[in-house]
Parts: C-alpha cells; structure tokens; sequence
C-alpha cells in the first residue's frame, strides 16, 4: 500500500533521514520507534506531502507523493506533531472545514461529522471554541479531523501526547479499531504505546531503520538479559552478598528496604532460569519469600540496545 | 475553486470573530472621516476629492496590517502543515485568503459611501470621477492585499510580515513622488510602475484599460509570488 524506497531528507548539513527503505501493507498498525530526533516527524512530513525528500521516492498505492500529490493526499489523514489547531474556531466549524478541504461531498458533511464526534467523544464540546478545550479533547479534535474523510492511510505523529490514561486508553482502543481495516502508522518514543496498538514495529535511529519487524520478532532477535525481581521478608542484613553468590547471577541490587521487607532485582546471564535456585536458597536461609518474578526481554530493552549501540 | 470557496469563508469567520475587522473598519473611518468633513465645509463644494485622495495613502499603512497574519499567522501555529497537507493547491490557499482579506477591505470602502451620500445631498456630486475614484481604490487595494500576502507568507512573524509589507507597499506609493531625482529616460517607466499615478489618472473618472492592467497583473503577480513563497518549504 505504502512503499517508501531509499528515502533520505537533508537539511542542510544535516541529515535527518538516511536512506530508509520499507512497506506498509493495508490494515497493518505500524509503529515508528526512535529517540527524539531520530527522523521520525520527517519521515513522516515526507509521506504526507508536506516536504520533499532529498533523495528517494515513497508511492501510496503506486502514486507518487510528489507527482500525484493531490491524489495521495486525498488518501491520508494526517494528524501532525503538536497537534496544530485553529484555536478561534468552534469545534464544529473546524469539523465541518476539513471535512470541505478533504473533499468530504456536501450532503455526507453533517453525517461524517457527527460520526467523529460520537467516536472521537466530543459531543460535550461541540460548539466550543477550540482554544477553550483541554489538551486531551484537543487532540481528539485533531483526531477527527484527520478521520472524518475515511481516508485509508492514516499518519498520526505521537497521538496520544498529553493525553491522561484514560484517555490515552480510550485512544489506543480507537486506533486499533480503526487499524482493522485501515493502515494506520504512529509514530512515539513511548514504548508501551507500541505494545498496546501495533502489529509491527519500526525502530530508527540517526535516520537509519536499526530493526524492522511484529514485536515477537523483534523480542526474539534481541535478546537481553533476564531479570528477577523478588521480595522477601528476613529478619537479617547480608541477603544480599547471598544472592550474588549464586551460580550465573551477574548484578544484584537492593532496590527497597522498610523494617524485614527487602526487595532485590537480579541480573542473569541469558537463557538462565534461576527461580528454582532462588527459591531453594529461600528455604534454606528461612526467608520468607513474598514475591518473585522473571523478566523477559521487553520491547524496552530491544530499543535501548538498538539505539544506544548507535549512538557510541 | 470549492477550495477557494472553504477557505474564503473560514478567513471571513476568523475576521469577523475576532476584533481585527471591527477594529480595521473603525480605525479606517475615523481616518477617512476626519479627511473629508476637516476641509469638506471650508472648499464649499460637493466633492469627497478629500477623502478619497487621502485614500491611497491611509492604505498604505492599514492594509498590510489585514494581511500580516494570514500565513504567518498560519506558519507559527503549524496550522499550515495541516492546510498544505489536505487535498488542496497552495494557490487555492492564497486565493481563499486574499479574496477574504479584499472583501474586508471592499465592506470598509462601502462604509465610506456615507460621504459620497452626504455630499451629493448637499450638492451636485461630480458622480464619474467619484465612481471610476472607488473602482481604483479597489483595484490598487487588491495589489496592496496581494503584496501584503506575499510578506506575509515569507515569515512566520507577523511584525516582520507587516514590515516587509509596509515597506513594499510604500516604495510603489512614492515612485511617481521621487521622479525629479531619477534619470531622464527611466521617468515614464517609474511612472508606470506607480501605484498613484494610475489611481490618479482613474479619479480623473477615465477607467483606461492601461491602468485596469497595471494593477491586475501587479496583483496577479504579487499572488504567485505570495503561492511560490508558501512552496519554499519544499525547495
């Protein structure tokens, strides 16, 4: 659907995006993952429209972004980063003037309207100008006005930015609904966002794709290390020099202590499954063990080891 | 054209629900007001020649101040990245504003009829002159509107739209006005390129198609420059 082939976006000196290459299939949630700076919004800025590339060419459907600009505009909605709105409109003109602009037809403006504004929930806010709303109402008008043509690609540069959790729940739950039968691409650099909402993810760095691929795969192909929290109630100091001295543990810390209650996080080699020692060495010490569990490797570190190898 | 027609209407919302208008065409008829009742019953006669004479002038200073936000305005906010991004030409954009802004300015000449009214009550109003006067008003305001847009959508300051505006603006107005300390044979084509000159020869109440050309391709051009300034975020 979307084919973006050795993209790359200089300014100036500096070179935002270094020649990206990949596709987007329909109905594909796809998250773009980087540190700030890494060519996310660029990237993004070039699908859209906004900006020439450099270098490169990206087609939506086999249009051309720059050759058949008004055609492949047409096809997206757009919510772009910081959200801009006209703050002097009230949130029904602002509604009704991009549904105009995206080529909504006139008899269907009203109805499409009021769909975004029952799916976007802004029924409270409907004629109020748009500089009075809270910044979580503002980006569900951004929302809407980015949805109300039914485009089939959508482009959302952090959405759910400034958002409370609720909200940012309710927002996840609306992306990938929309996500079945749409393309949808985020971008973020909150993790959790992309665990939540996206079947694939992309992670770029210095403007280069450093891992591309569904999060199992990308879970899978970068190990780290394990990690074992756990809690015990002993009596005793020195639990500490006791852990260490198992087999394979490679870091431990004392994250928390009040009165008996200690809580220790344990670093281990890969592959290791320590639970079973821990749990003997409990027994044998006549600590109480309240609470251990075993970290997989998340996205998180995925991300960390890709963008900070980079940057050394 | 639909684009140009959305866009249109949205500017004229933003006008007309902010104070920008109604301080515009308050502070525009004092302006005016004052220079045709100050002298208006020492000449004696029915004419607005006062008014309208001063016009030009008063346009100067007033009208890059309807423009200076249209895209800069747009720019800072980051609203224009949504604008350029829907299914729309970047000249539909400056069409829909400029249009917007040249309503505004045709309703605050409108308003300026009243001396027109109130001199031709009071005496015989040499009617040619003052009808071809308002037509040049509004040609040379259009070319005004049109350069105003063109600062406007170089920046994202609205201060810097207006200067720049300002600025441009005022060296056509004095082109006619400095000619003694041009050379010789550049005379007639300064004169030309004056927007006074062909304002005066309309006031005269002779509409001569020289001058109808001189400020809609003056304007044209100004808008494409205005279009092509809007499109340097791609070059």
């Amino acid at each position: 659907m979307i084919s973006v082939r050795n993209l790359s976006k200089h300014y100036g000196t500096t070179i935002a995006v270094n020649d990206i290459t990949f596709d987007v299939q329909k109905g594909e949630i796809l998250g773009f993952l980087g540190p700030n700076g890494a060519g996310k919004t660029t990237t993004m800025k070039i699908l859209t429209c906004y900006m020439p590339p450099t270098a490169g060419t990206v087609t939506v459907e086999g249009k051309d972004v720059m050759d058949s600009s008004l055609e492949v505009r047409s096809q997206i909605g757009y919510l772009p980063e910081q959200n801009p709105l006209y703050l002097d409109m009230d949130v029904v003109d602002y509604l009704h003037f991009a549904a105009e602009l995206r080529g909504v037809p006139k008899e269907q403006i009203k109805a499409r309207t009021k769909k975004m504004v029952e799916l976007c929930g802004l029924k409270d806010v409907f004629s109020r100008p748009i500089g009075q709303l809270s910044k979580g109402f503002r980006q569900r008008v951004g929302l809407a006005q980015a949805m109300i043509h039914d485009p089939q690609i959508l482009i959302l540069d952090e959405p759910t930015s400034g958002l409370d959790p609720n909200q940012i729940v309710e927002i996840r739950h609306l992306i990938q609904e929309l996500g079945r039968q749409k393309t949808v691409i985020l971008s973020t650099h909150i993790l959790s966002e992309v665990q939540a909402t996206c079947n694939r993810a992309i992670i770029i760095n210095q403007g280069k794709i450093v891992a591309d691929g569904s999060l199992e795969q990308l879970q899978a192909a970068f190990h780290g290390m394990e990690r074992i929290t756990m809690e015990i109630k002993a009596p005793k100091d020195g639990c500490i020099d006791k852990l260490r001295a198992i087999q394979h543990v490679q870091k431990a810390s004392e994250t928390s202590t009040s009165g008996d209650l200690k809580r220790f996080v344990l670093e281990t080699e890969k592959g290791q499954d320590l639970r079973e020692q821990i749990y003997d060495l409990c027994v044998r010490e006549g600590w109480k063990l309240l609470e251990l569990y075993r970290e997989r490797t998340t996205l998180e570190d995925v991300f960390r080891q890709l963008t900070k190898v980079e940057t050394n | 054209m639909k684009n140009v027609l959305t866009i249109y209407f949205k500017e004229m919302k933003s006008y007309f629900n902010s104070p920008v208008a109604y301080i515009f065409i308050t502070v525009f008829l004092l302006f005016t007001g004052w220079f045709f009742s100050s002298n208006f019953f020492l000449q004696g006669q029915a004419s607005v020649w006062g008014a309208l004479t001063v016009i030009p002038l008063i346009l100067v200073f007033f009208i890059p101040a309807i423009t200076m936000r249209s895209v800069a305005e747009e720019k800072k906010s980051g609203t224009i990245e949504l604008l350029v991004t829907m299914p729309t030409r970047d000249m539909e954009i400056i069409l829909g504003k400029f249009f917007a802004a040249l309503t505004l300015l045709v309703i605050a000449l409108l308003f300026t009829l009243t001396y027109v009214i109130t001199a031709s009550s009071l005496g015989n109003l040499d009617t040619g002159p003052t009808f071809c006067g308002y037509i040049g008003l509004v040609l040379m305001g259009s070319t005004y509107l049109a350069v105003g847009l063109f600062a406007s959508s170089l920046t994202e300051n609205q201060i810097i739209a207006y200067i720049i505006g300002w600025a441009i603006v005022f060296v056509f107005f004095m082109l006619d006005k400095v000619l003694m300390f041009a050379p010789g044979p550049l005379v007639s084509s300064l004169e030309y390129l004056s927007t006074e000159y062909h304002f005066n020869s309309l006031a005269r109440g002779v509409i001569d198609t020289r001058d109808v050309i001189y400020y809609l391709s003056m304007t044209t051009f100004a808008l494409i420059l205005a279009g092509r300034a809007l499109e340097s975020r791609k070059w």
